[in-house]
């Protein structure tokens, strides 16, 4: 029988923070700008310039170890990690190695109906490295700073996962947590968050770590499921023609759906780390942490646990809204102002959710206010408007924010409520369609429905569908 | 006495420094790398029993700054010495790809 194998992963995980200034200069950390406009003498590297840590920094760092169930260090230092590269234009990166911020935590994450915790080893701030693109015209790389001591830290757990799903289950817990915090928007795609993956196979039942390797440059889900599958398969291969698995980086490269060694011998790791001179230690107090923690935000997990007591929405529901905080503050609130918090669930769920597809966009970028949306809730709700023309609204609430009261005004949108003028369109309706009265008279329920469509028509959507229904049974 | 300093480990500091280094260089690092060894030798007969690692020399702890960014446009005085440069950036030989 062929052996059984297990795989066992541990994440490196890089998050950009969300400060404004870069983490040792205040050089802005905007997205976008010109190669090296947002550069100084000290994310460059230059001679003499001392670097002067942005508290932010350790602000969200302290929230994040917090949020993240870690033991927040009271003593922390910076030390130098060495490398030559063009991107690295100290030679060293400033990183936390001997005392990190923040240690010994734990995330719960849930796969299909089963909950785990994957523990986090340690957390450090460091600083990011610029950027290189290279120049297909002459062959050259082009170095842009403007990324050099943008803040990051990272988290690295512990070898707790065992597949891809769990890989991703602990990203999203990590990323949520720290979308909630405002700390990051977390996003893999433009490199906000990045995850190196620790990966090894070993026999199913032995206890023995196996060799592992490190892959770089995964930039979404479905890149590390693949990688994940292609690095184990890789393993194993190995491990079954009786050869040795080399500890070694490799980068993923997905469009070809492998991975590929990315050092040579020659390029031996020996970071030399060394406590970094220019910077004093950082001294955290517990009333600096108590103030952090006074702080937080509700939490997912905290949300979902109120959801479930004060909604009676469905606790599916409720995991997709609360899976964006945006979305959660604006259930809340529009809950707040109509008290239909089912009819607003319904509006996230079913339009919101199909029109941010459709749009290709993020529930953060959500545009329209708690306001508007309750207001629309009332609308329907006071059977003001129809359905279908609530849809039709709403679709003018999520491009533009109308306000519906005055957007249904306006297009005079309001349902008809004035039966008189029901029952003369009725009447002509039923006098112009002998054919469908007769098939309706003959037992056929379907030739009502083309009725109400004929009324519907006439009164240019306006009217009540079900009372149309009613009128013309009555009068038929 | 002075530690010796092996081929290997010279050649190995050379490949960390990405520097290539004549006979005669390797024998001055040699030289030069021994004595310090032999200074660190002096530093390890001292009894440093019970004294807490020391990163700096002075009693001074949380120096931060705040947030605020500045709108300076740094690129002239960050590529005024640059060897080469092209789209304002450094241009460098082939690093990646």
């Amino acid at each position: 029988m062929a052996k059984q194998y297990e795989t066992v992963i541990g994440l490196e995980v890089h998050v950009e923070l969300a400060a404004k200034t870069k983490i040792f200069c205040s050089c802005s950390t905007e997205f976008g700008g010109a190669p090296n406009t947002h550069t100084c003498p000290v994310c460059t590297g230059m001679p003499g310039s001392l670097p002067v840590l942005n508290k932010k920094v350790v602000e969200y760092a302290i929230a994040i170890g917090l949020a993240v169930n870690c033991d927040i260090a009271r003593v922390c230092k910076f030390d130098r990690k060495n490398y030559f590269y063009p991107d690295n234009p100290q030679n060293y990166q400033i990183s936390q190695l001997y005392l990190p911020i923040a240690r010994n935590g734990y995330v719960e994450i849930e796969t299909g109906d089963t909950k785990k915790k994957v523990r986090i080893h340690e957390m450090h701030m460091e600083e990011d490295a610029g950027k290189l693109i290279h120049d297909e015209w002459d062959d050259t790389s082009l170095v842009d700073y403007n990324r050099s001591g943008v803040p990051l830290v990272e988290i690295v757990s512990e070898p707790d996962m065992r597949s891809a799903d769990e890989v991703i289950a602990y990203l999203e817990k990590l990323c949520t947590i720290i979308q909630y915090l405002g700390a990051s928007d977390c996003k893999l795609q433009e490199g906000s968050m990045r995850a190196d993956v620790n990966l090894s196979v070993r026999e199913a039942g032995t206890e023995r770590f196996g060799t592992r390797t490190e892959m770089k440059n995964l930039n979404s889900f479905k890149a590390i499921a693949r990688a994940i599958e292609g690095e184990r398969e890789r393993q194993i291969e190995l491990l079954e023609a009786g050869k040795a698995v080399i500890q070694e980086t490799r980068r993923w490269d997905d469009n070809k759906e492998a991975s590929y060694n990315m050092r040579s011998k020659e390029d031996a790791q020996d970071y030399r780390y060394f406590p970094e001179p220019d910077l004093v230690p950082v001294v955290i107090s517990d009333e600096w942490i108590e103030q952090i923690r006074a702080r937080q935000p509700e939490l997912r997990s905290e949300k979902l646990e109120r959801y479930k007591k004060e909604f009676d929405i469905p606790q599916y529901d409720a995991k997709i809204i609360t899976g964006s905080r945006h979305m959660a503050d604006i259930f809340e609130k529009a809950s707040a102002i109509c008290g239909k918090p089912k009819k607003v669930s319904n509006w996230l769920m079913v339009e919101t959710m199909r029109l941010l597809k459709d749009h290709g966009m993020e529930p953060e970028e959500i545009s329209f206010s708690p306001e508007n949306l309750a207001k629309l809730v009332n609308l329907t709700e006071r059977r003001m408007i129809n359905s279908s023309v609530a849809k039709e609204v709403f679709e003018k609430i999520f491009a533009e924010n109308v306000d519906p009261e005055n957007y249904v005004e306006e297009h005079g949108l309001k349902m008809e409520s004035d039966t008189g003028a029901l029952e003369e369109v009725l009447k002509k309706v039923i006098a112009d369609n002998p054919k469908a009265v007769e098939d309706y008279h003959g037992g056929k329920e379907k030739a009502l429905g083309a009725l109400v469509g004929q009324t519907m028509k006439a009164m240019k959507g306006k009217a009540d569908p079900g009372m149309v229904n009613q009128k013309l049974r009555e009068m038929l | 006495m002075a530690n010796k300093i092996s081929d290997e480990t010279i050649e190995y500091v050379g490949i960390l420094a990405k520097l290539e280094l004549s006979q005669k260089e390797k024998e001055n690092a040699r030289a030069d790398m021994e004595k310090m060894l032999d200074y660190i030798d002096i530093l390890n007969e001292l009894d440093t029993e019970g004294a807490e690692p020391l990163s700096h020399v002075f009693p001074v702890y949380n120096v931060f700054r705040e947030d605020v960014a500045s709108q300076e446009d740094g690129s002239e005085d960050t590529l005024a010495n640059a060897p080469v440069k092209k789209d304002n950036s450094f241009k460098v030989p082939r690093t990646i790809g």
